[in-house]
């Protein structure tokens, strides 16, 4: 048997039996063509077949014309990390069609328009062709729809081949275009012609099949974005500025959908601000003017645009205020690959701000962490007044993905040490004094008032210059070193409050597997597989920067250790290797950063390669 | 109002002058910036406004260290060069009590921070804007700066080829709806505007020539203090008239106000801003009038100061995106948070 990724190949060959929810497709269009439609049409019909199910769109950096690439891939086991290749290409973009189906595995299946005449080059795959203008005409469909009403010709011959029932279709366009009737008809109609033409036309000659299982039930489909969006809104985020910036974009847009959520019943005024800023640089001043006086502020964007922002980060890291950035990351350096997936700003965003900057860093890993982080993202900001960076990627934010059910936050909005104008006089009362930077609970965070408090001795002055702890301007050296060691006491604390990592161990297993981010279902399928094959590992992964006190002893209590990661230089690794005193020669670093998610594939056979020596 | 005048008197507050002040300046001795502190000061204490309900914003610069120096029991932010104009409009989102008071300098808003100047201004966050524009920067040493002369020759960076930004003009151009020019040697009306200003709802932009003493106060620089007293041109007395003061009101003579001698103009609040003509005719209602007024200034060399443009503020920047009228950073976690029950609703829409 060959690697994971490539289950059905070999069965195919040697036993032509019916594969079922087990395998994976390619769905090759124009960009702009509209096919994200009839490709989540075909999503959301499988998972309401309760079939496992993920979509990953490899797209260009392109508004329409370049050729566009989407998976999806079936697996009753629940596996839904991105596979290197599919039994099934939908070759609906001529000019890709030659490379799409040469990269097919013996015994695969070419679903493709009639109309192109298309040799048949290859005598080890399947083919099945459909005519797409014919089917279309017989429809009245004004002439800007006509092209993405041509996709659901192959969710209709999908549907028919490979078992979808039609009425699941439906279903799945009811959602897609949220109930709307005229829509909702004007592309079922042409599904539908299209199952029943194949229905009468092709001869199934392939053994791949859905079947309706129960694995969906009660779960969500949603991108990583939309789930980030949701978890600002339900952690009180009240400004938002930002500047557009793919792939960050989406998520702000969900902020932008949802801000009825935030509309106070009471006066039908919002609660939140949303303004889209004239550069990053204006985003980051906005959200830190606006943190500063006391809003949950934040702000998405990606690499470019946290490049820009670099200057605020670190003001806001030393003048000590409370901002959450999102950095939908992608491609890097540059402008690099603007719509492919990296996780290869994760340095830069634990240093960001010249000088002796360390920044608290979040990895959400699923969607529901994407949810989770993004109300606890606040707390952390407030709580240790500081900025707080949480680092998705393009794989994770702009696909969708299945997840349980969000979880409502169990705990109040953490606000941190405001004192307001009672507790200001309370805490002057019992202290004799209150000075904005004094370190009165050892744990290196301050108490702030927020401005327009009413009381003669709430103001203090903000700002990125050298301060005492009074907050008085001050170039004396010591003040500044005893600022820094305070800085120093907060940034050691928050180790103790971040997310702690999620752990899989066993002291019997010698390995150590250490990863983070959209990584995990690849790398939860390379582990079955490689404990298949005898190679048992644990797994750290890592939820947030400063590592927590428990990652140092995971790395220690290895005798190998691989650090997992989509970035090139191996970035997570570099931090391991500052931050954990021993020496860590056993830890090796395997990074792909090729800008696609990860495949179980390639974690699998790097492993394994080094496992064998 | 002279700082000696007020010694042991109280304003409306129960405040003396000396309550309004800040820190010991540490500006060259002479600075322009200096002054319009001290008009800060002395105009907050004449109105009495309330300290600890203003914020005081600047970048980075001599005059964006001025702040430190007055209204000590105003929270202050120094942010970073160029930029206070976002991190006023993040302060101002968060929070629309506050009274904004904007430090900025001819570097911070004419240079690096021009774009955010003018997106500030596009926006109408609702502040008064600073500008102690003098021609060059001082704690660089004396490079020019982007509203400086042509033509002007510095000591070391020899003669300056490329024309001026006129900061008020671009203000105008850019929506702002309270534009004035003024000379940080002329107090009483620098005091006036800043009275203006404050009443005024939306951003109001004062661009005062403000002289540096170290590096550009020679006085063939128009950013001198020996130019600015020979050439000064102030259009209008300018007079703010509170609310309710209807007496003075009445005095009012209609037929000198049609003549344009006397030109009112009602604020936001119901006070009046009454500019009784002093120099060449200018009625700031008009927009396009008051951009060839600087065009002509320009051109002609003239220092024209007083208010140059006003008209009814448009909506501001919170107004226009519908905000709670509790200011945001005041919401308590139940205005905050959706509920289970809109997490559970939106949750089954997913499935």
């Amino acid at each position: 048997m060959g690697v994971i990724d490539m289950p059905a190949e070999s069965q195919l060959q040697e036993t032509g039996k019916p594969i079922v929810n087990d395998f994976a497709f390619m769905v090759a269009t124009k960009n702009g063509s509209g096919s994200q439609t009839s490709n989540m049409a075909l999503v959301r019909a499988l998972f309401k077949m309760g079939i496992p199910v993920n979509g990953k769109n490899l797209f260009p950096s392109n508004i329409k014309g370049l050729p566009t690439w989407y998976t999806i891939r079936v697996s009753k086991d629940g596996y839904t990390a991105r596979r290197a290749t599919t039994e099934i290409v939908i070759a609906f973009n001529e000019s890709t069609a030659a490379e799409d189906i040469a990269g097919l595995p013996s015994g695969g299946v070419c679903i493709l328009p009639q109309e192109w005449n298309w040799g048949h080059t290859r005598e080890d795959i399947t083919y099945y062709e459909v005519p797409v203008k014919d089917t279309v005409k017989a429809f009245d469909i004004p002439t800007e729809r006509r092209e993405q009403v041509s996709n659901m010709v192959y969710v209709g011959a999908v549907a028919r081949l490979f078992d979808i029932p039609l009425e699941l279709t439906r279903k799945a366009l009811m959602d897609q275009f949220g109930g709307k009737e005229k829509p909702v008809t004007m592309n079922y109609q042409v599904i539908e012609a299209a199952y029943n033409w194949a229905a009468e036309n092709l001869v199934k000659s392939d053994p791949f099949h859905f079947a309706p299982m129960d694995k969906t039930k009660g779960k969500i489909i949603i991108t990583g974005n939309e789930a980030a969006a949701l978890g600002a809104l339900f952690g009180g985020v009240m400004v938002v500025a930002w500047y557009p910036i793919t792939p960050s974009t989406s998520l702000v847009d969900a902020i932008i959908e949802n801000r009825h959520l935030r509309t106070d019943p009471d006066t039908g005024k919002d609660t939140v601000a949303i303004i889209q800023a004239e550069d990053e640089i204006a985003a980051a001043g906005t959200i830190v003017g606006a943190g500063w006086a006391g809003a949950r502020a934040m702000t998405a964007t990606s690499g470019p645009g946290l490049s820009l922002m670099a200057e605020f980060a670190g003001l806001a890291y030393f003048a000590e205020i409370p901002i959450v950035i999102w950095d939908v990351t992608r491609m890097g350096p540059s402008t690099g690959l603007p719509t492919r997936t990296s996780q290869g700003d994760i340095l830069f965003a634990y240093f960001i701000g010249h000088g002796d900057t360390r920044q608290i860093c979040l990895l959400p890993g699923s969607v529901e962490e994407c949810f989770e982080f993004g109300w606890r993202a606040f707390d952390l900001a407030e709580q240790f007044q500081t900025p707080v960076i949480v680092l998705s990627d393009l794989d994770l934010g702009m696909n969708n993905w299945m997840a349980e059910p969000f979880t409502y936050p169990n705990q109040p909005l953490n606000r941190g040490k405001v004192l307001d104008k009672a507790a200001l006089e309370k805490f002057i009362a019992e202290k004799g004094e209150w000075y904005r930077y004094r370190d009165y609970d050892k744990d290196g965070v301050g108490y702030r008032t927020l401005p327009g408090t009413d009381h003669p001795r709430a103001a203090y002055f903000t700002r990125g210059t050298g301060h005492d702890d009074r907050a008085v301007y001050s170039e004396r050296s010591d003040d500044w070193v005893e600022n820094m060691a305070r800085l120093h006491r907060k940034f050691e604390t928050t180790r103790h409050h971040v997310p702690a990592p999620v752990v899989d161990y066993d002291a019997a297993r010698k390995v150590g597997i250490i990863s983070y981010g959209s990584n995990d279902p690849a790398v939860c399928e390379a582990r079955d597989r490689l404990a298949a094959e005898g190679i048992e590992t644990n797994y750290l992964r890592l939820r947030a920067l400063p590592l927590s006190p428990e990652v140092r002893d995971f790395v220690m209590n290895h005798e190998r250790v691989y650090v997992i990661e989509n970035n090139f230089d191996g970035q997570l690794c570099q931090v391991l290797r500052i931050e954990v005193p021993e020496d860590t020669t056993h830890m090796r670093s395997l990074a792909l950063g090729d800008g696609l998610p990860m495949t179980p594939k390639w974690i699998y056979e790097n492993v394994k390669r080094y496992e064998d020596k | 109002m002279a700082a000696n005048r007020t010694i042991g008197k109280t304003n409306a507050l129960g405040l003396t002058r000396e309550d309004y002040k800040g820190g010991k300046s540490t500006l060259c001795p002479g600075c322009g910036h200096d002054s319009i502190s001290n008009q800060i000061i002395s105009v907050a204490y004449d109105v009495g406004l309330k300290q600890e309900n203003v914020i005081k914003l600047s970048g980075i610069g001599c005059s964006s260290k001025t702040p430190a120096y007055f209204l000590g029991r105003s929270h202050a932010f120094n942010a970073i060069h160029g930029r206070m104009p976002s991190v006023a409009t993040g302060a101002t989102l968060a929070n629309h009590d506050l009274v904004a008071i904007g430090v900025s300098g001819d570097g911070d808003s004419g240079s690096i921070g021009f774009g955010q100047f003018k997106h500030l201004i596009r926006r109408n966050v609702p502040m008064v804007y600073i500008i102690e524009n003098n021609g060059v920067y001082g704690l660089t040493k004396g490079q020019f700066s982007a509203t400086a002369d042509a033509g002007q020759v510095l000591k070391y960076y020899g003669r300056n080829e490329l024309p001026p930004i006129d900061l008020a003009l671009e203000a105008i151009i850019g929506g702002a709806t309270f534009v004035a020019r003024s000379f940080s040697g002329h107090a009483e009306q620098v005091r006036s505007l800043l009275k203006a200003a404050l009443a005024h709802r939306g951003t109001a932009v004062i661009d005062i020539i403000s002289p540096c003493v170290t590096f550009n106060n020679t006085p063939t620089s128009s950013k001198s203090y020996d130019y600015g007293k020979a050439h000064e041109i102030a259009l209008h007395e300018i007079e703010l008239i509170p609310e309710g003061f209807v007496p003075e009101r009445e005095e009012i003579n209609i037929q000198d106000y049609e003549e344009g001698q006397i030109i009112e103009v009602e604020m936001h609040d119901g006070s009046y801003i009454r500019l009784k003509k002093v120099g060449p005719d200018h009625d700031p209602r008009s927009r396009v009038r008051a951009m060839e007024l600087l065009e002509k200034a320009g051109v002609e060399q003239l220092f024209l100061t007083g208010l140059l443009y006003y008209e009814e503020p448009r909506p501001t920047l919170g107004e226009t995106l519908n905000l709670t009228d509790t200011p945001l950073a005041h919401l308590p976690e139940h205005k905050l948070r959706p509920s289970k029950e809109a997490l559970d609703k939106l949750m089954q829409g997913l499935m």
